[in-house]
């Protein structure tokens, strides 16, 4: 059998394609439910017509992106089952248990709650229906939460025992599972960076419409939500990064040397910049290095030693060379490496972007007066107190805001590429091979053709989501009808005329 | 009663759950061609469903978690043995929920028409599908000593399985059009009714052949109750439904289905996925369970969730009560 078509090989490609897909979905769903629950409320305290304007806007493309997410989901529940029997006999015990709370907790909120939103204009008083958005909001939290313990458990597993009866593990501490730093870390890490996600796209979207001067009340609200967001979620992702990457090098010590290509144990250890290297060899070839720096990413100071691939290498053979049949500790290097400065490159550039988009922005600190704008009017861009960016400049800076709304889904999926791939060749790290996970009695035929199915299937969809965005983004906020003004004042809707249509319907 | 059979019972429930609501919809979906004469009639039954088939889904999603969680050895032997069936149920759920949320998003009409196919399609495979996969289970199916399937596509297709494939493909159309009935004003709410009759008296003839065999195959004295329940039920769905006793009829064709799964279900017990080659091979509630820890856990969880997902689910068909028709869709194109 050629090995790029081996059961293993296309199991992994799928897990990887479909996950990596999936997740474009997950941090726009878990953010912009937030900040459409965050505008309805606004427009629910104050009785602006912009907020309620907002809220449609964002909540339509909140919704042409959630459609995709949920549906991408349920492929994720059913694969570990057909694709990985091996290993859901062996984890179910441990594994399964997050997975059923997250279905039974969280989705279960999220789907019947966003139920209520799309089609609860006519039928809920304003109030209830802004809180049915925060209980959705909760519920994709509650899930990212749930999710992410289950993986970190396959990145650093805690509270079980192996049961020499069966040879399966079995779960002791679900607690631990729940609150071991691994989890919580990779939870802070994923949730700030999906706000960042969702906060990149709200600045893209107004940036493409303030540049036109078009929907600019509705925008420049937007704008500004989108870029503060931006910057607090931009910063605390990568403090929350910076944390999980010490915990990473602790457990994972292999990871941070691929991550590093750290052929060699060093103290001080430096962060590299750029390496080309043979991983047969076992060296790099060329290496821009910062002297220091990885010993500071991973103990916090300078100096002290990190230890490189060999020596890892070395230390896991005798560790696990008695009892497992493994040749190579190491996970493809080029991969780690890259994925990584990918990562953290498209991540800051994002925060960058919108630390220089709030400073540009600013409404009124060191600001000469004729540079204010109402709010009414297109933010102008201030490079100082009385001066403005040149027009060209300012055309550039709008233009960079709305390609910047890429730049985060393309650091959470190198994020997850890096965080996946960089534990192999393990599946449940220093428990259980990838190798001896996969489902033992489905044939190559059906694993290609289950991938070739997703991978059409999945191409379609994106042309189709896309461009929906794309007419929806280009359309602006709705103008408000009559009955967006007249919001019912009792649960199930007015009386008054039994024949009105509904709200909205499919 | 042990930790593990509650943990049957509780899968169960849930998948009883998700045939009793997804089933409806399913039903509704598939009545968009057998009884929608327009499009204005189409939207009217998509839009019965609209607030809810999303909700309805999840409990798919709970009980395959659940039985993940619960008996990993009967999640890991099912979904790899029943590969390619379940591939198809799932390209089929990952379309209907996109055809449902996209459909109206552009006025074309090729591309509504496009999208309204899609919304029949997929909701009859499932529809038909379900009923395999449980007629497999019970009935059995090739297990070999490693607890894994070792049969082919064809032993999947055995003439039990697809008659198990049809209950449930009609079963379901006949709980959506009674439920169409109940959700609808109008000409189509007067069609629905006229339709559930003959998709009752079918779905009875059916079921009875699919129930009695399997209650012959492994069945018990508890299965014989729960099956006279599904018997009984169905006839009464049929007559409160020609009484124009709409509510009843709902209520009534849920029983049966309620009754259909526990019978499936009681009469698997105590096995989850019986091995037609040797009865030793045959994966038990027992074997197949998670440690009583986990199953604890588990217990604590179903127990708060569940009740708060039926009050606020519940909740959400009293707020969409009203009936529509095709005055309360907009622009209506």
């Amino acid at each position: 059998m050629i090995t790029a078509l081996a059961p293993e090989t296309l199991a992994r490609w799928q897990f990887g394609v479909t996950t990596v897909y999936h997740f474009l979905f997950v941090p726009l769903t878990i953010s912009l439910s937030s900040l459409v629950a965050g505008l309805e409320t606004a427009w629910v305290r104050t009785g602006k017509e912009k907020y309620l304007r907002a809220t449609k806007f964002w909540g339509k493309l909140f919704l042409i992106n959630i459609a995709m997410g949920v549906v991408t989901g349920i492929l994720q529940e059913f694969q570990f089952g057909m694709n990985w029997s091996d290993y859901s006999r062996f984890v179910g015990d441990v594994f399964g248990a997050p997975l059923a709370f997250e279905a039974l907790i969280a989705f279960f909120f999220e789907s019947t709650f966003i139920g209520l939103w799309i089609f609860g204009w006519d039928k809920l008083p304003k109030g209830i229906h802004a809180a049915c958005m925060w209980v959705v909001a909760v519920g994709t939290v509650l899930s990212a939460f749930f999710i992410l313990a289950a993986n970190s458990w396959m990145q650093h597993p805690v509270g079980y025992r192996m049961n020499p009866e069966n040879g399966r593990a079995e779960l002791t501490d679900f607690m631990r599972v729940l609150t071991q730093n691994t989890a919580l870390a990779q939870f802070a890490h994923t949730l700030t960076a999906a706000f960042l996600t969702g906060a990149a796209f709200m600045v893209g979207v107004a940036a493409y419409h303030l540049m036109r001067g078009r929907h600019v009340p509705v925008m420049r609200s937007s704008l500004r939500l989108g870029l503060i967001t931006m910057v607090v979620a931009g910063m605390l992702t990568a403090v929350t990064g910076d944390r999980l990457g010490k915990i990473m090098y602790e457990q994972q010590p292999m990871k941070m040397a691929a991550a590093e290509a750290l052929w060699e144990t060093q103290a001080p250890a430096p962060f590299s910049l750029f390496a080309y290297g043979d991983v047969d060899e076992g060296h790099n070839k060329v290496a821009i290095e910062v002297p220091g720096l990885l010993s500071f990413l991973a103990h916090d100071n300078f100096s002290e030693a990190v230890p490189g691939i060999n020596d890892t290498q070395k230390a896991l053979r005798e560790k696990y060379g008695d009892t497992l049949d493994i040749a190579d500790y190491r996970p493809n290097i080029p991969v780690a490496y890259w994925s990584f400065r990918w990562m953290i490159g498209f991540g800051m550039s994002s925060l960058a972007l919108g630390a220089a988009g709030l400073y540009l922005t600013r409404r009124r600190l060191w600001l000469s007066p004729r540079l204010r704008t109402g709010d009414d009017a297109v933010p102008r861009l201030a490079l100082t107190r009385d001066r403005e960016l040149g027009p060209a400049l300012t055309g550039w800076y709008w233009r960079l805001a709305l390609l910047t709304m890429a730049f985060p889904l393309i650091a959470n999926s190198w994020g997850w590429i890096f965080t996946e791939t960089g534990r192999q060749p393990w599946v449940v790290y220093g428990v259980l091979p990838t190798a001896a996970a996969v489902s033992p009695t489905v044939s190559q035929g059906e694993v290609l053709t289950s991938m070739l199915v997703f991978i059409a299937l999945y191409a379609v969809l994106a042309v189709i989501e896309v461009k929906l965005l794309a007419k929806y983004i280009k359309a602006g906020p709705p103008e408000l009808t009559e009955s967006d003004l007249d919001p019912p004042t009792r649960i199930g809707g007015h009386d008054h005329d039994p024949d009105r249509p509904m709200a909205f319907s499919y | 009663m042990q930790l593990h059979d509650v943990w049957f019972a509780v899968i169960a429930v849930l998948w009883t759950g998700y045939f009793f609501l997804e089933g409806f919809d399913f039903g509704v979906g598939v009545l968009t061609r057998l009884l929608a004469r327009d499009r204005g009639e189409r939207r009217v039954l998509i839009n019965t469903i609209g607030p809810v088939w999303d909700g309805n889904e999840v409990w798919l999603i709970s009980a395959a978690g659940a039985t993940f969680a619960a008996f990993p050895d009967w999640y890991a032997t099912l979904f790899s043995g029943f590969y390619l069936p379940l591939l198809l149920i799932l390209v089929c759920l990952i379309v209907r929920g996109v055809a449902f949320e996209y459909r109206a998003k552009r006025p074309e009409t090729s591309w509504q028409n496009r999208w309204e196919a899609a919304v029949f399609v997929t909701s009859l495979l499932p529809a038909f599908l379900w009923g395999l996969v449980f007629a497999n289970i019970t009935w059995g199916v090739p297990i070999g000593s490693d607890k894994n399937y070792t049969g082919t596509l064809g032993d999947l297709l055995g003439p039990y399985a697809l008659l198990g494939g049809l209950v449930t493909l009609v079963l379901f159309t006949f709980h959506g059009s009674v439920f169409t009935a109940l959700k609808t004003t109008g000409d189509i709410r007067a069609r629905a009714r006229r339709l559930a009759t003959l998709l009752g008296v079918a779905s009875a003839v059916l079921t009875g052949l699919f129930l009695v065999l399997a209650q012959r195959h492994t069945g018990g004295t508890a299965s014989l109750v729960t099956l006279v329940a599904a018997l009984v039920a169905l006839p009464v769905a049929v007559l409160a439904n020609t009484a124009g006793r709409e509510g009843w009829a709902f209520a009534f064709s849920g029983v049966t289905i309620a009754a259909t799964v526990a019978t499936l279900f009681l009469a698997l017990f105590p096995d989850v996925m019986p091995s037609s080659l040797d009865p030793r091979w045959s994966l038990t509630a027992q074997d197949a369970a998670s440690n009583p820890y986990t199953l604890r856990i588990m217990t604590w969880c179903a127990a708060f969730a569940t009740p708060l997902v039926l009050l606020y689910q519940g909740w959400t068909y009293w707020v969409f009560r009203k009936r529509i028709g095709t005055q309360h869709i907009a622009g209506n194109h």
